[in-house]
Order: structure tokens, then sequence, then C-alpha cells
């Protein structure tokens, strides 16, 4: 029934489980924001910044926000002269980072 | 304000199955070349965050290469902001404002926006040539040395040049079009209270087009932060490394090297700038918007 389905030969997506998380976490929170847009419609509000600002575009900020400080956590370590880098400590920044945004931008 | 009814955005689910399959599944297949490495054969092997760690330190071969290349890229757009959009204003301010001269000068204007880029690489180089070109020909007449095969500034001043004969146009044609909405009941009062010209320029003119101003900021540096085709054509990223933009080093990379991984890397960065970029620019833009809407309303 499914056989059609390997005519897609996504081989060279060269899928990892990592990146596949990745991506369903942020699909999972696209598809709640649109729940929450749909069962709680919003305004938009200013913040810190001074610019209007929906879930949606907290969710940006956060997340473009949250791949600077990984890379700057990278960056910051190489400096340092760690040769081994675990990103715990940069996705732990990011969540702190990410729960001001949603509180006060 | 009253709360947003998104139910329009459904009519973008047809876009949005076609960016699916321009973008999102391209970029999702960058992540994924960018954390693993490859011999080709559609075979990977996991690195983790290897190509990162490289790519960010300065002092390994991929890391130098990166800073250099994301240095010139600065380096080029600050200068083509910096002659594009004062030459642009001051195009459009010169530009008649009735007549036939205003379809001759528009028309003119808009031919080097039509030349695709390539195109444009091409006609810059045989124009710098010192044997067949008009201007290499007549610059080396005058006893300059002018190559800009060998000589970096010689490459730097041919690409910004023609940057800026392929697309100050797009800043005249803006900034006409933000003079053109200014009523002439400002121009009168002005002439009433004997302003002179600088005084409308600066109270009058630039604060109207300040809207469109932010617009070909955005676009020139999106598209001279991007740019790829015409250096590529000209200088080939040469003399030396002196014009290899981050685009023209990732092709390099990922095409002449192979090291999918590397370039993958390299592009989730340059790509991330740019977004950033666009973001910032995206949200003066609708800031801008929003105070005007308030001050009218």
């Amino acid at each position: 029934m499914f056989s059609w389905l390997s005519a897609f030969d996504i081989a060279w997506m060269a899928w990892t489980l990592p990146v596949a998380i990745f991506f369903g976490s942020i699909a999972v929170a696209l598809l709640i924001l649109t729940y929450l847009a749909v069962r709680y419609p919003e305004t938009p509000r200013r913040g810190i910044l001074r610019i209007s600002t929906t879930r949606g575009d907290r969710f940006f900020i956060t997340l473009l926000g949250s791949a600077f400080i990984n890379l700057f956590w990278i960056a910051f370590s190489v400096a340092l002269g760690f040769t081994e880098i675990g990103l715990w400590g940069a996705l732990g920044l990011s969540a702190v980072y990410g729960i001001a945004v949603f509180r006060y931008v | 304000m009253k709360p947003y009814n998104n139910r329009a955005w459904f009519l973008v689910l047809p876009v949005f199955l076609i960016v699916a399959f321009s973008a999102i599944l391209p970029l999702m297949t960058v992540v994924n070349y960018s954390v693993q490495d490859t011999f080709g054969n559609n075979e990977f092997f996991w690195n983790g965050i290897g190509w990162f760690k490289e790519l960010l330190d300065p002092k390994s071969e991929l890391g130098g290469r990166f800073i250099d290349a994301m240095g010139r890229n600065f380096i080029f757009s600050f200068l083509i902001l910096a002659i594009e959009i004062p030459l642009g204003i001051a195009v459009a301010l010169a530009m008649p404002r009735q007549g036939i001269g205003v379809s001759i000068s528009l028309v003119l204007l808009a031919l080097p926006l039509l030349i695709p880029w390539n195109v444009v690489g091409t006609i810059w180089q045989v124009f710098g040539r010192a044997d067949i070109g008009l201007m290499g020909w007549a610059l080396t007449g005058m006893g300059i040395d002018y190559n800009y095969v060998s000589g970096v500034l010689a490459a730097w001043i041919t690409i910004i040049m023609m940057d800026v004969w392929h697309w100050t146009s797009l800043v005249v044609l803006l900034c006409y079009a933000g003079l053109r909405a200014i009523p002439d009941a400002y121009y009168q009062a002005a002439r009433i209270d004997g302003a002179s010209r600088w005084a409308i320029f600066r109270a009058i003119q630039l604060p109207k087009m300040n809207r469109v101003l932010v617009i070909a900021v955005l676009l020139r540096f999106m598209d001279s932060f991007m740019i790829y085709t015409e250096p590529f054509v000209v200088t080939g990223g040469g003399p030396g490394n002196a014009t290899t933009f981050i685009s023209i080093d990732l092709v390099k990379i990922a095409l002449g090297q192979f090291d999918l991984g590397k370039a993958a890397a390299l592009s989730l960065v340059y790509n991330l700038i740019i977004l950033t970029v666009c973001w910032v620019f995206y949200t003066i833009m609708t800031h801008f918007e929003n105070a005007e809407r308030r001050m009218q309303s």
C-alpha cells in the first residue's frame, strides 16, 4: 500500500536524530502557537524593546537569539581552549533567555 | 487595538507548500549536513559540532577564511551603501518632475536593473580589460596602472563601480517615488518661509523619504551582502583571495572541495547573519509605519 513511498529516496537529506528532534520541536512549538492564536487571540504588546510583538514574534526572537547564544558558546569555549564542548549550558542559557523574551519583550 | 483575525493565513498555505520544497527541505538538509561528514555516495558520518568548532576558531583554516571573507563582505556592503544611498538621493533630487524628461530618465535608469547579474559581470569584465575594454584601455592609455586581474585595489574599484552602476538606479527610483509623494503645499509653505534649498531637503524631503530609504538600505544591504555572480564573473574571487566573499568561498568549499559539512556550517552562520539583519530592518520598518499610523489617527 505504501510501496510508492519508496520512490521518494531521501538518503541525500542525511537525516540524523538530533536534527530531527530539533525541527520536530520547532514544528510542535508552531502547532502550539497556532492553537493558542486560534483559541486565545491576542493583541500585540510593547515591551522593553519598544516594538510591538505577538507570541510568534517573541518565539522568533527566542530562536534567533538562541542560535547566537549557541554559536557564541562554541566560539568562547574554543577561544578558552576547551576541546570537548557540551552544549547543555548553552541550551540552559537559551531557555533563560527565551523565558525573559516571552516575559519582557 | 482589536485582536487580529488570523484566518487569512490559510490563504498562505499554497505558498507554504512551494516554500517547503524550495527552502525548508533544503534548509533541513543543510542542517543535517552541518553535523556530519561525507565522502560522497550518500554515506554520512556523525561529526557533532565539529564543523562549528572549526568555523568559529579564527586560528583554524576554515575559521580564518570565514572571518576574512566576512570582513570583506561587511566592507563591501558598507562601501556600497555609503556610495549608492547618497548618490541615489542626489540623482533623484536632480531628476525632472514633469514633461518628457521624466519618462526618458526613468527608462534610462531602469535599464541596468533589467540586465541579468552574469551579463553585468561579463560587461564589466570586458569593459575593464586593457586590450579590448574601453575603460581599461583608456585608463592604461592615461598611464594609470589598472589591472583588475592582478591589482587588489583595481579589482575592488571595478566590482564596486559595477555594483554602483547596476543598483544605484534602484535607490534612485525608490527615492524618486518618495519625492513624488510630497504634496506641493509643503514646498509652497517652505517658499513662503523663505527656506533655503538645504532646509527644504532636511525638513521636508528627507523625512518624507524616510520609509523608502529604509527599504532601499535593506534591499541594497541584503543584495550586496549576498553578492556572488558579479565578482565571480569578473574576478573569480581574486587576485589571491582579495575579492573572495562568503558566498564565493562557500561555493569553493561545497563544490570545489566537496566539504559538504564545512560548507553547511558556514552557510548556516551566513544565513543567520542575514536573517538577523533582515529582521532588524523589517522591525524598524514596521515600527515606522505603526508610528506614522498612530500620528495620523
